[in-house]
């Protein structure tokens, strides 16, 4: 294993980590909110039980993406210092921003968390939904540095050096708008349907607590309109990337050759004609560039991304779907939590949105291949010169498989205890 | 005169040194979670999970903002620490893990409670070894990704006895800083009393670790004259108050001593950020960049620092 590649399987591994807890820490405050609120205005006990029995399970995802986030930050320049070196002075604005977001996240959250006896009623849900705006906030200012990557602005480029530096232009940068919307839709839709499967799960196994039911609700209320909206920001993000990062879409949709109403091929032989002009640009005769309009080495891994890309669109689509049952079934005023049958859609939506969230990333991180920052500075020129990079990768990758497995197996039993 | 950027670095060793006195006292009360001993050891491991539990994530952020502000305003910097530094960095992180993620299964009945102790034993040393290798001038003389071999760039700057004793003199200052806090957490007389021995004891090690520190340091170190009066004043004043009882004040007494400490060191270098080549000036980034981050930092500040005082006035409010 090359360096590179294990500075990168390093890094790839760091962010998938770190990327369930985020997420779960953007999204799950708001699900908490929601709980205590309706336990302030109609005093059912099963709501208070639903927040701090959420609160808990919160404390240690966030406690674990605290620290993964804190390795991250360091590996950036551990892993690439030439790259931040270049882009420091750059995207170090959304960064800092994102690092004052996260005190806030921080702080509230221990107030959240050890203040149920300590701060009066109000003040613990404002907590709350402090909580939940700084961590879409840190989220949103991650999501952007990255976009920089993407789509970098905001310099001229002189001789490998950045000059005229212009850091807001830098934080404006294209990719900005449609990555973080998808994101933060990404986060919400994830987490919602992840909570509203377990308890859909739970209430499949005969364990119809009124508990369980107002969880499946409070999840879908989260996760069914982040899910249904989630395909409308994935159409504007295929159509920044498009215009912006041809490469990466075509590697996307496996598309090898530069063609005027290009299909999409949905499996060995099976094509949708002009489907992915009309998807990318609009329009179905559009000229959508292949692979071919870029030399061999500058493709990214086509087998992979298109993998990735199919694997987030497909369990994406099912999500919505999922959701749009839910919106069609609420609009009906039918109770929710006793049909078999969308139980079990939900239950098995519970990990789409995890699975999807990591595939997304693979796609846009290895679509974006082989530059650190598109048509800027290659990876392979941003890594540290220091050798023998496996080493770290390996021990990093045991630390968190094995704090995975603790994680795991707390969380199931959190939930195992849960009232029947 | 200080240019923006010497205001920018001062504002990092600002973040650094709150890191030391909130986070650092974390990591120290991991370390009385490990010598808890007596007949009260169950009573002393509750106060320190109870002491950190509100409060330690946000005290961790500040060394987040410190290597997030170091990266903007001091790439070049931050790039060559990274490099020179990998190994303890990249240990002391695996430390970080284990340290927050054990303290959290411990609180939700998980287990743990080991990890988490020596985690916090660990880590410190690592900080103050890389910290030591910056001070030394190790890092900077070394240069970023010089072609040397393996052992002379990747792991003499930082493997040395002097690196070694800073190491130790942090632990010391995290265990002290810990103990003079949970002198006033602790709620009954003879809970306090084990915290004060402590404190003394670990106010011993610090004074110890400082002359041998200053004994390995490889050039005659260039430390200001009055900031060390300080130090030493504050020290003996933190002697005295841990000795009449007067818990208050030992503990002001103790926060200025470390917060001198941090001080002095940051004195020594100036106006070098890397010593002995990389100054201030020099490893700056843009002035655009520096000027949005003072922007930031100050923003930032309205929001933090009336949310921190909650924070502590909910929890800490004695």
């Amino acid at each position: 294993m090359s360096d590179v590649l294990a500075a990168r399987s390093q890094m790839a591994v760091s962010l998938a980590f770190h990327i369930v807890f985020a997420v779960i820490g953007i999204a799950m405050p708001v699900l908490m909110v929601l709980a205590e609120r309706r336990w302030q205005r109609t005093r059912d006990p099963v709501y208070l039980d639903l927040a701090k029995r959420w609160a808990r399970g919160t404390a240690v995802l966030f406690a674990v993406g605290a620290v993964s986030g804190t390795v991250l930050s360091f590996e950036l320049g551990l892993l690439w210092p030439r790259f931040m070196e270049l882009a420091g002075p750059l995207i170090g604005m959304p960064f800092s921003l994102e690092g004052f977001a996260f005190f806030t996240e921080a702080i509230f959250l221990g107030v959240y968390l050890y203040g149920w006896e300590k701060v009066p009623p109000r003040a613990h849900l404002l907590a709350g939904v402090l909580i939940a705006i700084s961590g879409a906030a840190s989220g949103i200012f991650v999501v952007i540095a990255n976009a920089w990557m993407n789509t970098p602005v905001g310099f001229t480029l002189v001789a490998g050096a950045f000059t005229n530096v212009d850091p807001i232009a830098a934080m404006a940068t294209p990719a900005a708008l449609p990555q973080t919307l998808h994101m933060i839709l990404a986060a919400y839709a994830a987490t919602g349907l992840g909570v509203a499967g377990i308890h859909a799960f739970l209430l499949l196994k005969g364990r119809t607590s009124a508990f369980n039911r107002a969880a499946l609700t409070i999840g879908l209320i989260v996760g069914a309109p982040a899910a249904v909206l989630q395909p409308v920001s994935g159409d504007i993000a295929a159509r920044s990337v498009a215009r912006r990062q041809p490469v990466k879409l075509a590697a996307a949709e496996a598309l090898y050759e530069t063609r005027a109403g290009a299909p999409i091929k949905v499996g060995p032989g099976i094509e949708i004609p002009y489907a992915l002009s009309l998807l990318a640009f609009h329009d179905p005769h559009a000229v959508v560039l292949g692979l071919d309009s870029v030399p061999r080495d500058e493709w990214p891994n086509v087998p992979l991304v298109h993998l990735s890309f199919d694997v987030m669109v497909a369990l994406g689509t099912y999500m919505a779907l999922v959701g749009l049952w839910a919106a069609w079934l609420a609009l009906r005023k039918r109770d929710l939590t006793t049909r078999r049958r969308f139980l079990r859609a939900v239950a098995i939506a519970a990990p789409c949105g995890f699975i999807a969230i990591e595939a997304g990333w693979m796609v846009t991180e290895l679509g974006r291949q082989p530059w650190v920052i598109f048509g800027v500075l290659k990876t392979a020129d941003a890594v540290t010169p220091m050798p023998g990079l496996i080493v770290p990768f390996t021990a990093i990758t045991l630390l968190y498989c094995g704090l995975a497995v603790i994680v795991g197996s707390l969380l199931y039993r959190q939930i195992v205890r849960s009232p029947a | 005169m200080l240019s923006l950027a010497d205001v920018l670095a001062a504002i990092i060793l600002v973040a650094l040194t709150a890191y030391v006195l909130f986070g650092g006292a974390d990591f120290g009360g991991g370390v009385w979670d490990l010598l808890a001993s007596g007949p009260r050891r169950t009573q002393q491991r509750d106060l320190v999970a109870h002491a950190i539990g509100p409060v330690w994530e946000a005290n961790h952020v500040w060394l987040i903002l410190a290597i997030v502000l170091l990266f903007t305003c001091f790439p070049k910097a931050f790039a060559t620490i990274a490099i020179s530094l990998h190994i303890p960095l990249t240990l002391m992180l695996i430390g970080i893990v284990l340290r927050g993620s054990a303290f959290v299964f411990q609180s939700y009945g998980g287990g743990g409670g080991r990890v988490f102790a020596t985690a916090s034993l660990v880590t410190p040393v690592l900080l103050g070894m890389c910290v030591g290798a910056v001070a030394s001038g190790a890092v900077g003389a070394r240069g970023a990704g010089s072609v040397e071999p393996f052992y002379q760039a990747y792991i003499a700057p930082w493997l040395t006895a002097f690196g070694f004793a800073v190491g130790l003199f942090a632990l010391a200052c995290f265990a002290f800083l810990a103990a003079v806090y949970l002198t006033l957490e602790a709620r009954d007389a003879e809970l306090q009393e084990d915290f004060r021995q402590r404190a003394i004891a670990a106010g011993a090690a610090v004074f110890a670790m400082a002359v041998i520190g200053l004994a390995l340091f490889p050039q005659a170190p260039p430390v200001n004259d009055r900031v060390v009066a300080l130090t030493a004043a504050a020290a003996i004043g933190a002697f005295w108050s841990l000795w009449r009882r007067r818990y208050h004040l030992a503990r002001v007494a103790a926060a200025g001593e470390v917060t001198l400490i941090l001080l002095g060191w940051g004195l020594a270098q100036y106006p070098y950020l890397l010593p002995p080549d990389l100054t201030i000036a020099g490893a700056a980034a843009p002035r655009i960049t520096l000027e949005l981050a003072l922007i930031a930092v100050l923003g930032g500040a309205v929001v933090l620092f009336p949310s921190l005082y909650y924070l502590f006035k909910v929890f800490k409010a004695r």
